[in-house]
């Protein structure tokens, strides 16, 4: 699909959630309940003494998973799968550049992943919550993320060439 | 009755959920659509070959942007009822930085993880792996992190508000500088034209 066509259907939903629920679009936040609701089912005092954990647990002691990202997310991968078996892009492989293992690929998937939900953690959402939703919503901090998130990626491309080039 | 509507009462949390579900459905669709389900089509960007993640992001911005300034203007929207997140520009700053270089590294960011996964990426899936690690260590650090996360005004501040302007002088502004962004990001595109990644 052309960047344009699906940058104003992206426009679209975030402006429905908007209009319907009074909220933008998120991510990083369904993962962040997942682990209140993991960790509060092994050690629930952990869960409730930790304050960063404690904030996606539910005061009416409702699951951590009766989170309204939480659906959101599970939607989101339902839209995706439906997507890609329509356009014949579904297919179970690793991406990656010509030049790196499969295995070191995964190790830098992970070695991302926890770097990335450090970042999402201190600004407080992802390209999400933050970029897209606060971006439209033109909040301040949301566009000084966005453009940090651009600089940071620009700034460490080209040592991780080896890994997509 | 006006909008949001769950603000202003039209519904109860269990339909909230229901649209999520709904929404999520839409947002990851056009992720997909967009290619965003592929490290390799997201990283470009950073090597300036393939410009779609600007592309997407900004006229997704935009359109949003349009639609609620236009809907709040005609009384439709009261924009106040709609949730805002507290500006702490410093956490912000530095978590953006990092949160780009995750991004290069791992390939993905949270949501395209999840559009990735759910189309076969090993990946994907394994970067959510990492996701979950990471928030977990987050977590349990954040004694120590509060400080640093705390740092800073705390409210939401807007743009318009921020410098002094009025909202569409802004949201005009923000049009015009995506339509130059996608006009540049186009000569850009044809300057680093990769040797064919596959």
């Amino acid at each position: 699909m052309h960047p344009v066509l699906a940058g104003i259907g992206l426009g679209l939903v975030l402006l429905a959630t908007f209009v319907l629920v009074g909220r933008g679009l998120g991510a990083s936040g369904a993962f962040n309940s997942v682990i209140a609701w993991a960790v509060s089912a092994v050690a629930p005092e952990h869960a409730k003494g930790n304050e960063f954990m404690a904030g996606y647990l539910r005061d009416d002691g409702a699951s951590p998973l009766k989170s309204w990202l939480v659906f959101e997310v599970l939607g989101l991968f339902a839209g995706a799968m439906l997507s890609g078996f329509l356009g014949g892009r579904t297919k179970v492989m690793t991406e990656k550049g010509p030049r790196v293992s499969v295995r070191t690929r995964l190790g830098m998937a992970f070695a991302g992943g926890m770097l990335m939900a450090f970042g999402a953690a201190l600004a407080r959402g992802c390209t999400s919550g933050q970029a897209l939703t606060g971006g439209a919503l033109l909040n301040l901090g949301s566009w000084a993320f966005m453009l940090m998130v651009f600089a940071g990626g620009y700034a460490v491309a080209y040592f991780f060439r080896w890994e997509w080039r | 009755m006006m909008a949001p509507f769950y603000q202003s009462g039209s519904f109860g949390e269990g339909t909230s959920l229901v649209l999520a579900v709904l929404i999520g459905i839409g947002f990851g669709f056009f992720l997909e659509r967009a290619g965003f389900g592929s490290a390799r089509k997201l990283v470009s960007q950073f090597y300036l070959n393939d410009l779609a993640v600007f592309k997407v992001m900004f006229t997704a911005i935009v359109t949003a942007m349009v639609g609620v300034t236009l809907l709040a203007w005609v009384g439709w929207l009261d924009l106040s009822m709609v949730y805002l997140v507290p500006t702490y520009l410093l956490p912000q700053i530095a978590g953006g930085l990092i949160l780009g270089a995750g991004f290069v590294i791992g390939g993905y960011c949270p949501g395209t993880s999840v559009a990735a996964t759910a189309t076969g990426r090993i990946d994907g899936l394994v970067y959510g792996l990492g996701l979950f690690a990471g928030m977990f260590a987050f977590a349990e650090l954040f004694p120590w992190l509060k400080g640093f996360y705390e740092y800073g005004a705390g409210e939401a501040i807007m743009i318009p508000e921020a410098f002094g302007l009025s909202r569409g002088v802004v949201v005009g502004a923000v049009v015009l500088m995506a339509v130059a962004g996608l006009y540049g990001a186009a000569r850009i595109e044809r300057k680093f034209a990769a040797p064919s990644a596959e």
